[in-house]
């Protein structure tokens, strides 16, 4: 690596400026394998994303049609064929969590492939810069014309720039919105005046968010606002493949009498030719040369416009590559050495990964469509009937998961002779109890439950209470307690 | 304190002059947008600031150009909750049992603010979930002696029992002790058969002069199988929930000095719907026929 070594000038040096003004960035267009497979992601990651929320999904006449939902309202996520409920929250945990052992996992491989790749903040400053150079022009016609004088030309060519940038901030919002309501009826309501006022504010705030983002902060955002840039140094080692320089045999650098000086076998110059197209491409506008930095999202940008120059000197190409710094230093004195991609760091990221897709799994299959849960009550904690019979009071939460509306049956395991009262559906008792439940909801009864214990010991019994629904077969029991007079005492 | 301002060798930037363990920290300056953005913060406070309440003085605070106020904003809801509220019950007290019974949205106003009233009225004699205790009659079981439904209950809480109210329930029980009416040897003979009644006899006694003495003096209210008469408010004594305690010492006192609650007449005190909403509530608990 070469960098400078200034000697430490005296004691106190001038004093720093407390604020730094911005170096415009202005990337130039690349292209070759790099570019285009991010071309590729950003098709596929914008398409996604603005196409997901039309998918409609058959579940019924009570439910939504719309795939991908996150009904916050009422309280449902919609994913496909998986509905969640509050209490399913730990499965969205778990996604997280998964989804960040991931990112460790490949950036531990392969560095930043997430932030070059696949970050919304790369993947609509790409769109932007993209939208910029059509209209704008590429790198050097944009620097001529920002620095010359206002123009009609540059006025317009301005004016349509931010209208472009507008327009896709506006879609770009417009859709966040739309994975939270059902997407045809907002589109209508939006443009009919009928749409809910968060619906509106939020697809200002989230075109206003875009705009600034993808279209002024750009790569201000990866330097200063983003905090992975800071800690995911943590995540790399000597191993990581990086977008890396191979300085061993780029240096010594320079270009003109480059045949001249080549000539003198005493000083070879390196087959880095100084043009710097590498650091014209740079989104964040830096020098890839100066080493691995934290403004390097590692879009291996730098590599594509290496490249081309690299088969115009007739030098072998990937003088700026993918590897890993183990490799280069060994390089540097000829060896090729293997990869080393099983190493402790990446085998415990996808020992965590595949226990935790395994458990997320699983849990999601045996995820149950019935539920039941039982209070008692706290007082009194029975009543005595004038037969000599006991009756407790119990607060019972159905649950009903399915899309469907089902007859529930309620009834009583281990408890001899007990009868069920739910006076909200019928005061009679019985002993088995028919709880009409709606589809997808939840409903809380109060159950009395009636019986003549022949012996409380200690004043109380245990049975279960079964909970079945009639059309689906789903079972489930809540283990509950029968309170009552110590029978010593009767 | 700054030690040595010095210039880092691998990048060629200032450090602050501070040292940590051999580390120094570079100076790198902030850039300018991030200042600004700063600034606007400050300015965004302040606008809060003139907006918005904001200087304590002591009670108070300095109004705001809004005039927003969280406490009148409170008080708005509390009004518009009220007025609905009132509605809700002119309506519970216009309708009839059965037709709030159907209306689920007023059922649920009725319990509600039936739970509330019998928190602050009826709890402190019946219990904080209508269990009862000795003297107190529970009103989560079977057991009544005015009745169990829907009417009789809410004529219990109007007008009371044995209240200053002209139609409360009024009935007594002869003194059977006190009056003499019954010998002390007698009243323990009674309280042995009656004692057979639900259960708590010893074995082994013989109580067919009790069964006799009862028949003659206390079967005319209690009835022939002692289940107890609704019309003049006798329990009924074959069960296993007594009034007064189900001990042999608590049957003898009764009938010697007989104990008769008196409930307070509710109409001077809550409103016709309120005792509707209470009934409403009181006839959930578990008991209600
Ligand atoms: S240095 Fe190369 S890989 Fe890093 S951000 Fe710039 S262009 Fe992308
Ligand atoms: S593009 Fe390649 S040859 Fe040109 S300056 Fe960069 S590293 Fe050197």
């Amino acid at each position: 690596m070469n960098v400078s070594h200034p000697k430490p000038e005296a004691d106190v040096a001038p004093p720093t400026s407390l604020y730094a003004n911005r170096v415009r960035v202005y990337p130039k267009a690349v292209d070759g394998p790099v570019r285009r497979v991010k071309w590729l992601v950003l098709v596929l990651c914008l398409g996604v994303y603005y196409a997901v929320p039309w998918l409609r999904w058959n579940r019924g006449p009570d439910a939504p049609h719309q795939a991908v939902l996150l009904d916050l309202w009422n309280e449902r996520f919609y994913f496909f064929n998986v509905e969640l409920w509050p209490q399913d929250i730990w499965f969205l945990t778990g996604i997280l969590v998964l989804s960040a052992v991931s990112l460790f996992l490949v950036t531990s491989l392969f560095g930043r492939l997430w932030c070059g790749y696949s970050c919304p903040q790369t993947v609509w400053t790409d769109l932007f810069m993209l939208v910029e150079r059509k209209i704008e022009g590429d790198r050097n016609e944009r620097i001529r014309r920002d620095r010359g004088p206002l123009t009609f030309d540059k006025a317009w060519r301005k004016i349509a720039k931010h209208a472009a940038w507008l327009f896709i901030a506006f879609w770009t919002g417009g859709a966040w919105v739309m994975y939270y309501t059902d997407a045809p009826t907002f589109v209508h309501d939006f443009w009919t005046g009928h749409a809910s006022t968060s619906g509106y504010v939020f697809t200002l705030l989230l075109t206003a968010t875009t705009y600034l983002l993808a279209g002024w902060a750009r790569e201000q955002v990866c330097t200063y606002m983003c905090p992975w840039p800071r800690f995911q140094s943590a995540m790399l080692d000597e191993n990581t493949f990086v977008v890396t320089y191979e300085a061993w045999r780029g240096e010594p650098r320079g270009h003109g009498k480059r045949l001249a000086a080549a000539a003198t076998a005493a000083a070879p110059l390196g087959d880095c030719v100084d043009c710097n197209a590498c650091v014209h491409v740079c989104p964040t506008g830096i020098d890839i040369r100066d080493g691995l930095q934290l403004e390097c999202i590692g879009c291996g940008l730098c590599i594509d416009a290496c490249n081309h120059v690299m088969a115009k000197t007739g030098s072998t190409p990937w003088l700026i590559t993918w590897d890993t710094v183990a490799r280069q230093t060994a390089k540097k004195s000829g060896v090729n050495p293997s990869l080393g991609l099983l190493r402790p760091r990446t085998l415990i990221y996808l020992a965590v990964l595949a226990i935790g897709s395994i458990a997320i799994l699983t849990g999601l299959m045996l995820r149950s469509t019935i539920g039941l849960t039982v209070a008692h009550d706290r007082a009194p904690l029975y009543a005595l009937l004038e037969d000599g019979g006991v009756r407790d009071g119990y607060t019972l939460g159905f649950v009903n998961k399915t899309p469907r509306a089902a007859d529930f049956e309620l009834s009583v395991v281990g408890l001899p002779g007990a009868k069920l009262i739910l006076s909200e559906i019928s005061p009679k008792p019985e002993t088995t109890a028919t709880v009409p439940m709606p589809a997808d909801q939840l409903r809380t009864l109060r159950v009395l439950v009636q019986a003549q214990p022949d012996h409380l010991v200690a004043g109380r019994e245990s049975f279960d209470f079964v909970l079945r629904n009639r059309e689906t077969g789903a079972k489930t029991t809540y283990h509950a307690l029968f309170m009552g007079p110590v029978s010593h005492d009767r | 304190m700054p030690t040595k301002i010095e210039k880092d060798v691998i990048s060629g930037r200032d450090t602050t002059g501070h040292e940590w363990d051999g580390i120094r920290e570079l100076n790198t300056p902030l850039p300018k947008w991030w200042v600004y953005v700063y600034l606007a913060t400050i300015v965004w406070a302040l606008g809060m600031f003139v907006l918005y309440p904001a200087i304590p003085l002591g009670t108070r605070a300095t109004t705001g150009l809004l005039g927003f106020s969280s406490r009148a904003q409170a008080m708005a809801g509390f009004q518009e909750m009220n007025a609905l509220h009132a509605t809700q019950m002119q309506e519970i007290g216009r309708m009839s049992f059965a037709d709030i019974e159907k209306n689920h949205d007023l059922m649920e106003v009725a319990l509600t603010a039936g739970r509330i009233t019998f928190a602050n009225n009826c709890q402190p004699c019946h219990g904080p979930n209508g269990e009862g205790r000795i003297g107190y009659p529970a009103l989560d079981t079977d057991v009544w002696r005015w009745g169990g439904s829907l009417d009789a209950i809410q004529q219990t809480i109007t007008h009371g029992i044995r209240s200053a109210d002209p139609d409360a329930r009024n009935s007594q029980m002869p003194n059977f002790g006190g009056d003499k009416l019954l010998t002390p040897a007698q009243i323990e003979d009674v309280a042995d058969y009656v004692m057979t009644l639900y259960g708590k006899a010893k074995t082994g006694v013989d109580t067919s002069a009790g069964e006799k003495l009862f028949g003659d003096n206390c079967a005319p209210c209690h009835g022939a199988k002692a289940e107890g008469n609704r019309d003049v408010g006798a329990p009924p004594l074959a069960s296993r929930v007594h009034l007064y305690g189900d001990s042999r010492a608590a049957v003898v006192a009764q009938i010697t000095h007989p104990r008769m609650g008196v409930m307070p007449n509710w109409n001077h005190r809550l409103s016709p719907a309120t005792i509707k909403a209470v009934a409403l509530y009181v006839h959930s608990l578990g008991g209600g026929e």
